[in-house]
């Protein structure tokens, strides 16, 4: 990573191994008026591609006192279709602007022909398709100058044509391209129960040394067409129980890692948001302390 | 390019039509093909672009009332989905959709009220600049004010309407159940000017649509003030040249 000579912003771009949230405009007044209550803040990147006004003020009062994350929804990195030229010129920008501390994006597509259908579709999983995914993650990291971070995704359904499982694929692509991860361990519950998979096996087996960021949300209970649960990932209420239970493993044996509760429908209030993320710095507190104690 | 269709050719072309079959190889864990598993993706990307659609057009949905508003927005993002990673440029196409409606055909002032609330989002989203200060026209010697051109600020935009867009987007939008009396026979002009990051609507006074539109489109002063004069006779100067540097509409002389 380049040194910078004129550090434009206030705080620091290094994003610490603690808590932070998705970044809401409606939290920003008690954010910017109150003591500081979480470490960083992530924000979706296509919120912030108009020209100014409003939402480049506050980023920019927000990025003047915390960390940034930047991250994309919209670039379509498993599309079959080639990389939106003037959307990566979009990323590439924003990361100069506001120089986050981690930028990442999802292993999904959302954009076909000239369709783009905001939301994040599933990839199938074989040689053609890791190919692609590598191809575009090449393209990202040239044009925008930096490391990414690939999300692994929450899916309903799985391609009969899948011949590689989805740690494999993931792993590859990190391998082939130098990508980091961004382990969102609400995916893995909400995919691993829709798809009839042990979420714990997942966690053991995915190369968590690649992981710079965790995400942790809410997901809705539903049921597929023969009654069995399916999980949709609606980021809409508090962190489940059992996505807890995963995490504190995770942060147990691998030490702390930058953690970021998301919750982008039904927005609550800030100080319910601000318990999320303490709930999420006391498990990389403990966890923390235990590998100071190693270390001594 | 692959001869064969990808996944993302049957997939995505599912995803907008229910009358499109869920495409094969869509399966559940058990490998069986799944429906109601795609139809959560269905449901996702119709309800997403609705949202982005009420979010934009909230006079329209107070309008025409929630339960319509969303069968219409419903009816718009399936036949003009978005074409850009970028929502906040998503819906300008919906003010022309609105007026080729047919059912909302006895409802003509719709399409411009979309119009203002589409201007609205442009101008918040605009580039940021200051606008221009009243003590540089104030500083011209009188005789060149006749020549003086302004450069627009870029958040500015001028809408005309045959309908009272002005007050029907104050009444549905921004001051919701205020229960004015609307009379629906006076057409206005609004300015949209977003001189810091709050957007502000103009009603516009007589004249003015005629006078901004020729500023906008590079006119001298004196030449803008001799169109709306001519085209009514009610047209007043000074007041004009006040709102002009009162909302902040131009960036600077030319």
């Amino acid at each position: 990573m380049p040194t910078r000579e004129n550090e434009p912003f206030g705080a620091d771009h290094v994003i610490p191994a603690r808590a932070g949230v998705g970044f809401k405009p409606e939290h920003a007044p008690e954010i910017l008026s109150r003591v500081r209550s979480v470490s960083f803040f992530e924000v979706h990147a296509e919120n912030y591609m108009g020209a100014g006004g409003a939402p480049h003020r506050i980023l920019e009062a927000i990025r003047e006192k915390y960390p940034l994350s930047l991250h994309g929804v919209g670039l379509s990195i498993g599309g079959e279709g080639p990389l939106d030229r003037e959307h990566l010129a979009r990323l590439k920008s924003l990361n100069q602007r506001y120089e986050p501390g981690l930028f990442s994006e999802h292993l999904a597509w959302s954009t076909h022909d000239t369709t783009f259908f905001n939301d994040l579709l599933p990839v199938p999983y074989t040689r053609e398709t890791l190919n692609r995914v590598c191809d575009h993650i090449d393209e990202v990291q040239d044009e925008v100058g930096r490391q990414m971070l690939l999300e692994n995704p929450s899916t309903y359904v799985a391609f009969a044509q899948s011949t590689m499982g989805e740690i494999e694929f993931i792993a590859d692509v990190a391998k082939r391209t130098g990508c980091g991860l961004l382990l969102d361990v609400n995916n893995v519950h909400v995919s691993c129960t829709n798809h009839e998979r042990s979420a714990a096996d997942y966690l053991h087996d995915f190369p968590m040394e690649l992981v710079q960021e965790i995400h942790l949300g809410g997901h809705a209970p539903d049921v597929d067409d023969l009654g069995r649960p399916l999980l949709i990932d609606a980021h809409d209420r508090k962190v489940d129980e059992q996505v807890w239970r995963l995490y504190e493993d995770v942060i147990t044996r691998f030490g702390p890692i930058p953690t970021l509760v998301e919750w982008d429908n039904d927005v609550p209030n800030w100080p319910v948001l601000v318990e999320e993320a303490q709930a999420a710095d006391a498990i990389l507190s403990r966890a923390g302390s235990t590998a100071l104690r190693k270390a001594v | 390019m692959p001869a064969s269709r990808g996944f993302s050719d049957t997939f995505g072309d599912a995803l907008l039509s229910a009358n499109v079959p869920v495409p094969e190889g869509v399966v559940g864990p058990d490998g069986q093909p799944a429906p109601k598993r795609f139809n959560v993706y269905r449901n996702n990307v119709v309800v997403s672009l609705c949202e982005a659609m009420a979010a934009t057009y909230p006079a329209i949905q107070n309008l025409v009332g929630e339960e319509y508003f969303t069968a219409l927005a419903r009816e718009f993002v399936t036949q003009h989905p978005p074409t850009s990673a970028v929502m906040l440029w998503y819906g300008g196409d919906f003010p022309s959709f609105i007026d080729a409606f047919p059912p909302l055909a006895d409802y003509p002032y719709l399409g411009d009220v979309a119009r203002l609330e589409w201007s609205w989002l442009v101008s918040y989203h605009s580039a940021d600049a200051a606008p221009l200060d009243p003590a540089v026209l104030g500083s011209l010697p009188t005789e060149e004010l006749p020549e003086a051109r302004f450069q627009a600020h870029p958040a500015t935009q001028l809408l005309s309407s045959l309908w009272p867009i002005h007050t029907l987007v104050e009444a549905n939008r921004f001051s919701v159940g205020s229960n004015k009396p609307v009379d629906m026979a006076s057409g206005e002009a609004v300015l949209v000017t977003r001189p810091d990051v709050d957007v502000a609507l103009t009603a516009l006074r007589a004249g003015g649509d005629v006078f901004f539109k020729a500023l906008l489109d590079g006119e001298a002063l004196g030449s803008a003030a001799s169109m709306a004069l001519e085209a009514n006779e009610g047209f007043d100067l000074s007041e004009n040249l006040a709102d002009a540097l009162k909302t902040g509409a131009f960036a600077a002389l030319m």
